[in-house]
């Protein structure tokens, strides 16, 4: 009577399921909004002049790449509140993503501005230009095309991240198939309904990254 | 927040010992992924198609998937079909099946980065395959995977905070018992997040030391 995966209870509960995907979507798009903003700026500020700016922002990046994202998740979850800070649960979550994928994408950022040839700047500073210009108008637009495929990367990474806001009381697809099974006795089909979406949704989104580096290669954006 | 000795002397035991299950967590998942790392990585390679096949569905299935979804995965489902796993074995097989397939992607990239003249004067020394891929594909690729290698011991550590969630005390989950204990919220976290970093800086460092000794030979 109780088959090891049965169809017609998976197929029921596919529109719940899909409903979690929708916030898991949208905490994956706002968090990669903030990372590849706040990426930049970190960045930027990693390679300023004063080391004052620069040695904290080295450190910052540095730290929040090795320290687990459910910790700082569970820290800003936990602190931001006692500091007077009220944010929903999705809003702390997509901060927490935001900011730990920033530190990754300050590092692509990096790269690609290093790839930037010398005489580039040279001859920014030939023309006399500022450097707010020659960052703004030279360095970045030759920098930041290549490094889009990488940054897309982090984009499906951070989408697999996502399930780890269940664990700050955000009701995303893992959180909500979970929900289902203490709900039904039944977590074979929620869960690896679960798993499909993500490895589809995933297989999917890497599979763009390959296209669109492809076509960054052809149309010159890869020196 | 204020972090005097006193509180360090009550928050900071409890933590190591956290800590410690967290390390044990991390080794032995270490331990398990690289074997398998490296048979999905050269079974990817193989010249025989279902070798390839099953190198290749183990690697998407378990990097296209949600680590965190992988563990609730074999934690809730797997015992449905009678397999009742201690949650540690559960955390520490499923972190080393997650790390094994970004592993094997490693393995593969260093060793195809390997002159294709290494494979040729290879056969031409009439070496069997195994002898090429031993005595002279591997021990040229070996030093190229170092680096990555070291990165993803240091997300593996991350991941490890995971485990937390299907109920094993690690560092994470002590966190989380010592402040509904003590309310201490933004010293714990702040103890934990550096613990973990320390523990980070000591792996890069590790990895930096065994990196000059496979050049130097």
């Amino acid at each position: 009577m109780n088959p090891v995966f049965d169809w017609s209870f998976a197929l029921e509960i596919l529109p719940t399921l899909g409903a979690a995907l929708v916030v898991t979507v949208q905490a994956t798009v706002l968090g990669m909004l903030v990372a590849v903003t706040l990426g930049l700026a970190l960045a930027l500020l990693r390679r300023a002049r004063l080391a004052i700016v620069s040695l904290p922002a080295a450190f910052f990046i540095e730290f929040v790449r090795s320290t687990p994202l459910l910790v700082q998740m569970y820290f800003l979850f936990y602190v931001l509140p006692l500091t007077g800070v009220r944010m929903s649960p999705l809003a702390t979550g997509v901060l927490a993503l935001g900011v730990h994928y920033a530190a990754y994408c300050a590092e692509v950022y990096r790269a690609g501005i290093e790839s930037v040839p010398r005489g580039q700047l040279e001859a920014a500073t030939a023309l006399n230009l500022s450097r707010w210009d020659t960052a703004a108008r030279i360095v970045l637009p030759q920098a930041i095309p290549p490094v889009v495929p990488a940054l897309g990367n982090y984009l499906v990474a951070m989408f697999k991240d996502t399930p780890l806001l269940s664990a700050i009381t955000v009701v995303e697809l893992l959180q909500q198939s979970k929900m289902i099974g203490s709900a039904t006795f039944r977590y074979t089909e929620p869960l690896t309904l679960v798993g499909a979406l993500f490895l589809v949704l995933s297989l999917i989104a890497a599979w763009g990254v390959r296209r669109l580096e492809a076509r960054l290669q052809r149309y010159g954006g890869k020196r | 927040m204020s972090l005097v000795p006193e509180h360090l002397a009550e928050l900071l035991p409890p933590l190591l010992q956290g800590l410690g299950v967290t390390l044990r967590i991390m080794a032995g998942a270490a331990a398990l992924a690289v074997p398998l790392a490296v048979a999905a990585g050269i079974g990817r390679l193989s010249p025989i198609a279902p070798l390839r096949w099953i190198a290749a569905v183990y690697v998407e299935v378990f990097r296209g998937t949600s680590a965190l979804v992988q563990l609730f995965w074999f934690y809730f489902v797997l015992p449905l079909f009678g397999m009742q796993l201690p949650a540690m074995l559960v955390g520490i097989v499923v972190l080393a099946l997650n790390a094994g397939a970004y592993g094997a992607e490693v393995v593969r990239g260093a060793i195809r980065a390997v002159p294709p003249g290494q494979r040729e004067a290879g056969i031409a020394l009439n070496l069997t395959r195994g002898q090429i891929m031993r005595r002279v594909v591997l021990p040229q690729a070996i030093p190229a995977m170092l680096p990555p290698a070291g990165n993803l011991l240091i997300e593996l550590l991350k991941n490890t905070a995971l485990v937390s969630l299907i109920t094993i005390t690690d560092l994470t989950f002590r966190g989380q018992l010592l402040r509904s204990e003590t309310l201490r919220t933004t010293e714990i976290f702040t103890l934990i997040l550096f613990l973990y970093f320390v523990v980070a800086l000591l792996i890069t460092a590790c990895v930096r030391l065994l990196e000059r000794r496979v050049r130097v030979r």
